[in-house]
């Protein structure tokens, strides 16, 4: 076994004790993860993550055994995780103040889909009913958005319970999307499952893909060719510089700033054409595979900097005038404010958390790939917690991103000769891999038998921070919602699952 | 003042699709080609063995279905001699049995286009499209979204979004048609006054792709809602979509070679 965390092992009684000891010791909770054994047992996986280190504190609950004492009373962040897990392992955390149905709302008699337990579950039909009532009484009432909204956007619902325009309460539903990604990974081949990993949250196909195969190649003891990281590398600061310039987008047709809106989405459709120009895709899909990437930039890398380094400037002159732009940034300041010590507490990931002074980054605290030789340096610096500091982190994200790629593809017009993967051997035990998304921190446990994924679980970024929308939004009046959402750059696929 | 000196000097960057054809829109793999019948060497089952969605059809007579392929280019990679990308962005067609090439049953297609055309016939020059989210990866949106960039400004088409569907003609879905969002699609299809068409935006709202028959529904939005035109893609290209909407008011006959 082999893992890239080091794991301690313990009884479900002393499970929540331990993790609020690591916690209160400096460390996050990064992940909590279920795993059903054939035998009918569970596995407890808490993953708790403290200067360059994860530790994996794990417990396992006998067949039949469908309770523990939960994590949630003594490590708030543990929330969303444990009713998660009881969506889809049935397993109940004793002690969590509000058990709600969060990704698939079930009639407690239907059998669970249990991820990691070969037996294939019917079709499951959402329980409307087990979803608690909306909250209605003097003067409040409540206001739903979604899960079908206005404009062009992934399905999700936000239950606002208002006395009047101040929101005192925002619940968050992502059910509606839940497509059955876990379970349908342990029914796959290595090689399917890559694409798989590639559509858990499509608009960062790279990150994904990057984040299971090091899983694969952690077990395999493999490590890609210099060159293949390098590859990696251009297409993961592409998508970086895609998926924030998207939340920008966002921002600018909020505020009503036609024209920067327009020059933005420009500037976003130049990167997707620029990809597929580089790959002949425009997500970049079936670049990453375990061992390396499927071949060589179908530009030489002199095209690419040409091409690389014009959209880097109309970019940073745009939102160089951007943040000029007083009026624009006058809906941004002020607005969304998440306290440091909200976001410490939760262990914010990317953005959201940089935005408020925490600055947890991959790509610095655990290097992976090429970032461990390349020149890089996280964005520091912006405490505020308001949209804009959080956008200010994004806009100096995408001037890092580019510097990154242009590192890499001079170094790539030099590389040698040679093979862009190795091949690596049928996986066999379990290992943690991460890589920085986008949206922060995206975590991958793969657990492999004898060449069979047994168990793959993706946890994204977006599922972590948006546990923590609602505490965005004290005082805030409702026409701000847009900006804090948009702040905040959730995938809903990935929440969903 | 300064942003509109922006707009100014950026000039005219849209996209000139459907009436002259784009260099762009040709740039990237947009569906699969099957070049011809294979050899008596190469076995059926091997064939579509080669397919991680089942989407090869090799049962005495080799196709693909472009409904459930996702473009990983596996079948090109190992039988160049048999398979290839085709860069053509037309590839949206009326009748779910028009994604299997090469085709057949024109006859069978040919009704569905005919019941199609009639229902269209009395939509205005501008389209109101309403789109549904019934269980993305999150790209197709973006893809969706890309439309009203400055590029392919579809306003320019008369095709807007449109926030609420009692003014939608058409319904834009996206993903893989979840048990979740079952009911909010099939209300919002119903709050659409007639004529409405319905189009199946990507690989995955055709068939559910990787996920296809997931125990959360996954088989594709066709058991939801009745599908007029179908657009393959995963995603689909935003060229793929505008043809697949000209396509569905009748506005654009399916095949025909943009020149
Ligand atoms: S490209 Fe991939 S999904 Fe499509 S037919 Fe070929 S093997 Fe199947």
């Amino acid at each position: 076994m082999r893992h890239a965390a080091a794991s301690v092992s313990l009884e479900p009684s002393q499970l929540a004790d331990s993790v609020a000891a690591a916690v209160r010791g400096g460390g996050r909770l990064a992940a909590l993860v279920a795993t059903a054994r054939r035998d009918g047992a569970t596995e407890l996986r808490a993953l708790v993550a403290s200067a360059g280190d994860l530790t994996s504190f794990e417990t396992t609950l006998g067949p039949g055994a469908d309770r523990y004492p939960g994590l949630t009373p003594l490590v708030p962040a543990a929330a969303w995780y444990e009713r998660e897990i009881h969506d889809l392992f049935g397993i109940e955390p004793i002690g969590h103040p509000r058990l709600d149905p969060l990704v698939l709302p079930l009639r407690p008699d239907v059998r669970r889909p249990r991820p990691g337990n070969p037996d294939k579950p019917p079709r499951l039909e959402p329980d409307l009913a087990s979803l608690p009532r909306h909250v209605s009484g003097e003067g409040v009432f409540t206001i739903p958005y979604g899960p079908v909204r206005s404009g062009v956007f992934e399905s999700v619902e936000y239950l606002v319970e208002t006395p009047g325009e101040d929101i005192p309460h925002l619940r968050t539903r992502v059910y509606h999307k839940h497509r059955g990604i876990e379970r349908r990974f342990g029914e796959l081949e290595v090689d399917d499952a890559v694409l798989l990993a590639e559509r858990v949250e499509g608009t960062v196909s790279v990150a994904h893909a990057t984040a299971f195969c090091q899983a694969l190649e952690t077990l395999g003891n493999v490590e890609p060719p210099r060159r293949a990281q390098l590859v990696r590398v251009v297409y993961a600061e592409l998508e970086r510089v895609a998926v924030h310039l998207d939340s920008i987008i966002r921002h600018t047709e909020g505020a009503g700033q036609a024209v920067a809106y327009a020059r933005m989405t420009l500037h976003k459709e130049h990167i997707l054409r620029l990809r597929a120009r580089l790959c002949g895709h425009r997500f970049a899909r079936g670049v990453v595979v375990p061992g390396g990437v499927s071949g060589p930039l179908h530009l030489s890398p002199t095209d690419a900097l040409a091409a690389v380094g014009a959209i880097d400037r109309a970019i940073a002159d745009d939102t160089r005038a951007l943040m000029d732009t007083p009026s624009f940034l006058d809906r941004l300041r002020g607005t969304g404010i998440l306290p440091a010590s909200a976001v410490a507490e939760h262990g914010a990931l990317g953005p959201v958390g940089r935005g408020s002074g925490l600055v947890e980054d991959v790509r610095v605290r655990r290097p992976y790939g090429a970032y461990r030789f390349l020149g890089f340096e996280p964005a520091e610096g912006f405490i505020e917690g308001d949209a804009l500091a959080r956008q200010s982190v994004r806009i100096e994200e995408i001037r890092h991103a580019f510097h990154l790629v242009r590192q890499a593809l001079d170094e790539l017009a030099e590389s040698e000769t040679g093979p862009w993967r190795h091949e690596i051997p049928a996986p066999d035990g379990t290992a943690w891999s991460s890589v920085e998304a986008p949206q922060g921190e995206l975590l991958y446990l793969v657990e492999a038998d004898a060449g069979q994924l047994t168990r793959v679980k993706p946890r994204c970024a977006s599922f972590h921070n948006l546990a923590l929308f609602e505490r965005a939004f004290r005082g805030d009046i409702l026409t701000d919602f847009v900006f804090i959402e948009a702040s905040f750059g959730v995938s809903i696929a990935g929440v969903s699952g | 003042m300064a942003w509109l000196l922006r707009g100014l000097r950026q000039g005219v960057v849209t996209s000139r699709y459907p009436r002259r054809s784009d260099v762009y829109g040709r740039g990237y793999m947009a569906a699969i080609a099957v070049l011809h019948a294979p050899d008596k060497s190469s076995a059926d089952d091997e064939l579509a063995a080669l397919c991680p969605t089942g989407a090869i059809l090799a049962d005495g007579r080799l196709r693909v279905d472009r409904g459930r392929c996702i473009l990983c280019g596996r079948c090109v990679e190992a039988r160049p001699d048999l398979f290839a990308f085709d860069g053509s962005p037309e590839v949206g067609r009326i009748g779910r049995r028009a994604l299997l090439v090469p085709d057949e049953d024109e006859e069978a297609v040919e009704e569905v286009r005919a019941e199609l055309a009639k229902r269209t016939r009395f939509l205005r020059r501008s389209i109101h499209v309403r789109h549904v989210d019934a269980g993305s990866d999150g790209s197709e949106e973006w893809e969706v979204a890309a439309l009203t960039n400055p590029v392919y400004d579809v306003q320019r088409l008369g095709i807007f979004f449109t926030a609420t569907p009692r003014h939608a003609d058409l319904l834009l879905v996206t993903g893989v048609g979840t048990a979740g969002m079952a009911g909010p699609l099939r209300l919002t299809y119903e709050a659409m006054p007639f004529p409405k068409v319905v189009l199946a935006a990507g690989t995955d709202a055709i068939s559910g792709g990787l996920l296809h028959s997931s125990y959360a529904g996954a088989d594709g939005i066709g058991s939801v809602v009745p599908v007029d035109v179908w657009v393959p893609g995963s995603p689909p290209s935003p060229f793929s979509l505008l043809h697949g909407i000209l396509v569905a008011v009748g506005l654009l006959a399916e095949n025909r070679a943009v020149t």
